[in-house]
């Protein structure tokens, strides 16, 4: 298992270098840079930002050292929040992201596997249908329309919950983003859960069980765990997935965190925050693949990693 | 289909079957989602094809005396905006409105001043978008008093107008044209080197496959989305652009499935026969593999549309996608929730149409795929 891990993570870094280097060298080709106002600077001021930063190095010589940087855990100043390093924002948002998507993660799970379980167990019934439309629905739905229309529903007409804003992390100001995070997630989920639920139900050992006369919620336990391997398979998508959708949550919740920092980086050409932010969302993405597979095995003894 | 007569012609008698794609499409006939889904996205389509050219008013004209008027089937201006209307309009030709009346579509207007009014200023009236060509009916007290005759215009706005005042209707179906047209063309890209990588992945297999999809898998792990927006962002935003970078994130999954049944095919008898007969390998994979795997690629075409729709949208909701003067749906849900409070018909009309033609195709994937593989449900 140890070896296995260490392996996983020795063959992450071409995948990570290859990141790196995509993102580095498309940012550099387009035109325009950081430091490109409205009011253009003085040539003079330009050659010194310019120098301060290292952008009139070649850019062989500007990859090397951010490599080298990188290697020792420095991801360099952010260019558009001056005095800042892109470490220091992390250090402000990622706080704010992981509260977000952790939560999130586990409302969808909840949620999730409880719909298609009920969904499973009524198979062809006015339960099992709902439950098909409405994770359709949760799918169908993007969530910049859930999310104005939450913020209509509770922050302007029942006057419930505010709007939008991150006051130190508030329960109140939680509750919209995380439906609004998970809603889809939510839909995938049960989807998922319904399909290899009904398979598992029609597993021999599960026949068995009903036979000895073990209630129907019991019986349910016993077939959730067989049930449970595709949605752990997918947990390093469903992370991928709640990386991208907090860049919408947060943008329109107005929470200070990685997405919104990754939105306004790129938008004001900020070089080291946007590749800080897709090397961070490529190591989170890989952890949570790792995870899910470490998971499954721990669930499937038939996974069991020897090879 | 095709893939099932032998490249040298029939010449063994094959007994009468039904043959398995018409099997399909009968059983997705009786599939009632999957009907109306199709009939919902042919008439989402065909609203967004033609509906522009019958709503009476280009997208992007806009009215500034009818801003985020509600949804309704009421001709404009109505009665109830018509006052304030010439109250703006007399300003500008520096006049008051001393009387008006409206009948049988035509507008009778007393306007006084205390200078003599020109008869040039009269050309407010029209520019208005809310009156036809007025006409001088009678001149009286030195000009100081004039009395004009002018039609009332008629626009209908079935789903009201935005900020600029321009009918959603008409935006809402070009925008549509938009964003089926990213769908469709995006998920061809997708489909095209997916099927094209898979395939040829798959009949080659060895240490070929084993190269190729392990690039794949270190595809897969990459955050494509934010790269998605890195190149959008970096490289000005444009139709053709948005089309390569979602159409290039997309096509793994159709190559992983192509690879698979490429796979399970490579093994079939049809496919070794036409080995020994000595046909080139890109004659196989034309003629043999590919046809063969379009079943599950259908599906997962039809799913991909969708999706590949729904990171346009998310796209230009952020500002990064599709650009003014040009629309789409994400645009106009941007531009709605901004302006929430004051008309929610904003952001209804245009996710309305987005939520409808995203869970019409989800609902047609899945039963294309129930409909193709039957053991499935």
């Amino acid at each position: 298992m140890i070896a296995y891990t260490l392996r996983r993570l020795l063959q992450a870094v071409p995948t990570l270098v290859l990141v790196i280097t995509l993102s580095f060298f498309l940012m550099r080709l387009a035109p325009g840079g950081p430091f490109d106002l409205e009011r253009p600077l003085p040539p003079a001021a330009m050659e010194n930002l310019r120098r301060v930063y290292g952008l009139d190095q070649p850019l062989p010589v500007q990859f090397a050292r951010y490599l080298g940087a990188l290697a020792t855990g420095d991801l360099g100043p952010s260019f558009s929040f001056r005095d800042l390093s892109v470490a220091d924002l992390f250090a402000r948002g990622l706080p704010v992201s992981m509260t977000l998507g952790s939560l999130a993660l586990a409302l969808a799970l909840a949620v999730g596997i409880g719909l298609g379980t009920l969904a499973a167990t009524r198979q062809g019934g006015a339960a099992d249908r709902l439950v098909g439309l409405l994770a359709a629905l949760a799918l169908s739905v993007p969530s910049f329309v859930v999310a104005p229309l939450l913020q209509i529903a509770f922050g302007l007409s029942l006057r419930w919950l505010p709007l939008s804003g991150w006051e130190g992390g508030a329960p109140s100001h939680l509750v919209l983003p995380v439906i609004t995070l998970a809603l889809p997630q939510i839909g995938a989920i049960a989807r998922l859960t319904r399909t290899s639920m009904a398979e598992a139900l029609r597993a021999q050992h599960v026949r068995t069980l009903r036979a000895m006369g073990l209630p129907p919620l019991a019986v349910a336990r016993h077939a959730l765990r067989g049930a449970l391997l595709p949605v752990v398979a997918i947990l390093g998508p469903l992370a991928a997935a709640m990386l991208t959708g907090s860049v919408v949550v947060e943008t329109i919740f107005g929470l200070p965190g990685i997405g919104r920092y990754f939105v306004d980086g790129a938008l004001n050409r900020d070089y080291t925050l946007v590749m800080g932010t897709v090397v961070l969302v490529a190591v989170l993405v890989l952890l949570f693949n790792l995870a899910g597979d470490l998971l499954s095995a721990l669930l499937d003894p038939r996974l069991r990693l020897g090879a | 289909m095709s893939a099932l007569a032998s490249p040298d012609g029939p010449r063994r008698v094959v007994p009468h079957r039904v043959p398995p794609w018409r099997l399909a499409l009968g059983r997705l006939a009786r599939n009632r989602g999957a009907v109306a889904a199709l009939a919902v996205l042919a008439a989402v389509a065909l609203a967004c094809l033609v509906g522009p050219f019958l709503t009476g008013h280009a997208p992007e004209r806009a009215y500034p005396d009818l801003r985020q008027l509600a949804p309704g089937l009421a001709a404009e201006p109505g009665p109830e905006r018509l006052g304030p209307a010439l109250e703006r309009l007399a300003f500008r030709m520096r006049a008051r409105v001393e009387a008006y009346a409206v009948a049988e579509g035509r507008l009778r207007l007393t306007l006084r001043a205390d200078r003599p009014i020109e008869a040039r200023s009269l050309v407010y009236l029209p520019r208005s978008d809310l009156f036809g060509e007025a006409t001088v009916i009678e001149r009286a007290e030195a000009g100081h008093r004039l009395v004009v005759e002018a039609p009332v215009r008629r626009l209908r706005f079935p789903l009201g107008t935005d900020v600029h005042g321009r009918d959603l209707l008409s935006r809402s179906l070009v925008a549509g044209r938009v964003s089926l047209l990213i769908g469709l063309v995006a998920t061809a890209v997708a489909l095209l080197a997916g099927v094209a990588y898979g395939a040829v992945s798959g009949f080659l297999g060895g240490r070929v496959d084993a190269v190729m999809m392990r690039l794949v898998d270190i595809l897969y792990a990459l955050p494509f989305v934010f790269f998605v927006m890195v190149l959008v962002v970096f490289f000005r935003a444009s139709l053709a652009l948005i089309l390569i970078a979602i159409g290039a994130v997309e096509w793994l999954d159709m190559a992983r499935i192509v690879r698979a049944e490429t796979q399970a095919l490579r093994r079939r008898d049809f496919v070794r026969a036409a080995e020994a007969l000595g046909l080139s390998t890109l004659a196989i994979l034309r003629r043999h593999i590919v046809p063969n795997t379009l079943g599950p690629v259908t599906v997962a075409a039809t799913l991909l549309v969708p999706r590949v729709i729904l990171l346009e949208s998310f796209l230009s909701f952020l500002g990064l996608g599709v650009q003014e003067p040009q629309t789409s749906w994400g645009v106009l849900i941007a531009d709605g929730a901004r302006a929430i409070e004051s008309a929610p018909a904003m952001l209804a009309a245009p996710a309305a149409f987005l939520v409808a033609t995203l869970m019409a195709l989800n609902i047609l994937g899945d039963g294309l795929a129930d409909a193709l593989d039957p053991r499935g449900r």
